[in-house]
């Protein structure tokens, strides 16, 4: 019988004290480091590169590639820090990961440190997550005391330390060099690229950043061996990752599932769209993604795949809207977030969101005409491409595609002078009160 | 307002070792500015003074950092400051009605205080708890799949004083200017309590269990 869900960071979840030291190595924690301290650090690096395991925050860049990067031997002090800046629209992978096994992401920053030759580590967490920030606090205090922090790490001679960094509320701050000058004690925004930060990145010295949940899937992958992860999966997206399901689906939540996996898998693990409604349209990768509809039921949720069909993976951020939801609201809404986080460094993001967001405001008060569609489509065309960092060309995402596919939905606005949707009707209490 | 002697006896130390975490002392500005927020429950001319000093940096410099970020606040909130995301799918998922109905309810717009001081009202962009949709948050911890009523009685809690517990947190909930002392990085021992993962976090792993799903063995691996 072949599995359709996985589960091997989220394995433990349900044990109440799954964050804990004594739970995680009782799971079979920190069987991992030793074996990755008594090898090279460049077999290390070697490992992870045959595991092909590629980064889980959305890019999708081979993460033992990155690691490869860091040059050697070159005199300067190298970082490892961690994106825990979790904040694109969807995505709610990476608090449940530090809430639940902050141990396995301390595992895989002592490994991944290692063989970058790193001695010193940032985990930058969004600041609106205190418990989140209680648990990796709580985590490196614990892997302090045995052992596994500080000098002469299990005997090695290796020595480290970890910094949990907390943001104070910037979506920028996901981007890598955002991040970076964040961390730096500035404003967060993107730095001109290249040189990358694997060249001049923390303190202008090389810097590896990688997500949560690749980090965290680093110690699994050095105990199992890289032929294990990458026997799953498909050909070029190997192993497998965490699918959060979010919106009107009948069991939200966390499904983690080899790449490849179908949504109508997904969804027919989670018990399908709520009673009584249809999937209307959902994002394969979080709100940066082009969106999809019905007809992309059955297209693999790998790299390729979703590219080939027009969208990203992404974050594997899955948001599903029913037939009661209004795309032109949805794409409003995302487009407001998206001035909202403009760090306004580049004009055509900065200036190019204020207009997408008052064309659309209008169009769904049935203000407008249908010109302004083809308005909208050449503003995202002058603002992708045309700004430091992605941000910008996020907006043409929700834009292009909800367009694209609803074309008639944006016209039915204007002849009916205000939009045809009830928006009780998608709530959750709607969802309470029908049961 | 002004920062007391007696503040400055507490702040410098914990300035001290928050620059201390940091290669390069600048580093420390974000925590410094959490720090401050939580000696005053929000950043005073005062309070971006002393991050200056602390870091030989001018006031405009530090200015221009706490006006990037949302989380520090200018003028005082709540001791409860109450976040209802209004990102698109919370939105759709009852954000907005729950956002709506609070403003009324508390007689308050976004970004505004009610007069006995103990709430503060703001819309939030994404939180990363979509699972959980609609989310509110009280200083920075998840309440979880909130509707209109839910949230009144949440608000009317926090004002009278009655024991208020997170969906997904702490057992005890803080004060926004105990949460800032944690955000600064100095934790207050509660790491422990709270819940770890709620129904929607375990989802995947309940519905893999039932059907004996599980990832291929490794070779040699005994976990």
């Amino acid at each position: 019988m072949t599995s359709v869900l996985t589960p091997e960071l989220t394995a433990r979840w349900d044990e109440p004290d799954s964050f804990t030291l004594a739970a995680y190595r009782r799971a079979g924690g920190y069987r991992a480091l030793p074996k990755a301290l008594g090898m090279n650090p460049d077999q290390v690096i070697q490992l992870m590169k045959d595991s092909v395991l590629r980064g889980r925050g959305g890019a999708g860049f081979p993460t033992g590639v990155k690691w490869g990067f860091i040059p050697q031997g070159d005199g300067k002090p190298h970082y490892l820090v961690l994106n825990a800046d979790e904040s694109e629209p969807g995505a709610c992978k990476d608090m449940p990961t530090m809430l639940a096994s902050p141990q396995a992401l301390v595992e895989g920053i002592i490994i991944a440190c290692y063989a970058i030759r790193a001695d010193k580590a940032f985990i930058y967490i969004r600041g609106e997550v205190l418990h989140v920030i209680r648990r990796v606090q709580h985590a490196i205090a614990e892997a302090h005391a045995a052992g596994y922090l500080g000098t002469d790490i299990l005997g090695s001679g290796y020595d480290l330390d970890i910094v949990v960094h907390a943001g104070a509320g910037a979506y920028i701050c996901g981007e890598e060099t955002a991040l970076l000058d964040s961390l730096e004690g500035y404003r967060g925004q993107p730095r001109l690229k290249p040189p990358f930060p694997a060249i001049a990145g923390l303190y202008a010295c090389p810097t590896v950043v990688n997500n949560v949940e690749s980090i965290a899937s680093v110690p699994a992958i050095v105990a199992g061996g890289a032929d294990w992860f990458a026997a799953i999966g498909t050909e070029k997206s190997k192993g497998y990752g965490i699918f959060s399901l979010s919106g009107h689906v009948t069991t939200p939540g966390q499904y983690e599932a080899p790449l490849g996996t179908t949504l109508r898998e997904l969804l027919e693990a989670a018990g399908g769209i709520r009673a009584g409604h249809r999937l209307k349209f959902w994002t394969p990768g979080g709100s940066s993604t082009p969106l999809f509809t019905d007809e992309h039921l059955d297209v693999p949720l790998d790299y390729e795949s979703v590219a080939r069909a027009g969208s990203m993976l992404g974050t594997r951020s899955i948001q599903l809207f029913d037939e009661t939801t209004c795309v032109v609201r949805v794409a409003l809404r995302w487009i407001e977030f998206y001035q909202h986080e403009s760090c306004g460094k580049c004009t055509p993001c900065r200036e190019g969101s204020y207009w997408v967001v008052q064309l659309l405001d209008q169009l769904e008060r049935g203000q407008g005409s249908e010109s302004d569609l083809d308005k909208l489509l050449d503003i995202c065309d002058n603002i992708t491409g045309r700004a430091f960092c992605a941000l910008g060309d996020s907006i043409q995402a929700p834009v292009g595609s909800s367009i694209k596919y609803f074309r008639d939905e944006y016209l039915e606005h204007l002849r009916q002078g205000g939009c045809p949707f009830d928006p009780a009707a998608s709530t959750l209490f709607a969802m309470e009160s029908a049961r | 307002m002004a920062l007391s002697e007696q503040a400055r006896s507490r702040l410098d130390p914990q300035a001290e070792q928050i620059i201390g975490r940091y290669p390069q002392s600048r580093s420390a500005l974000l925590p410094l500015l959490h720090l401050v927020q939580a000696e005053q429950g929000y950043v005073s001319e005062e309070g971006i003074k002393y991050c200056a000093e602390q870091l030989s940096l001018s006031e405009a410099e530090v200015t221009a950092v706490v006006s990037f970020y949302t989380m520090y606040k200018r003028r005082p909130v709540g001791d409860y400051h109450v976040g209802v995301c209004t990102n698109a799918l919370c939105a759709v998922m009852g954000g907005d009605a729950i956002f709506a109905d609070l403003q009324r309810h508390l007689s308050i717009g976004n970004d505004e205080t009610t007069a006995d001081g103990k709430v503060s009202l703001e819309h939030l962009e994404c939180n990363a708890a979509c699972d959980y949709a609609p989310v509110m948050m009280v200083n920075w911890e998840f309440f979880d799949n909130m509707t209109p009523d839910s949230a009144r009685d949440l608000v009317d809690d926090l004002r009278s004083g009655a024991q208020v517990t997170p969906t997904r947190g702490a057992a005890r909930l803080c004060t926004w200017r105990e949460a800032s002392t944690i955000l600064a990085g100095f934790p207050d021992g509660q790491a422990e309590t709270g819940h770890t993962a709620g129904h929607a976090t375990l989802a995947g792993l309940r519905i893999a269990k039932e059907h004996g799903w599980t990832p291929p063995p490794a070779e040699g691996d005994e976990r």
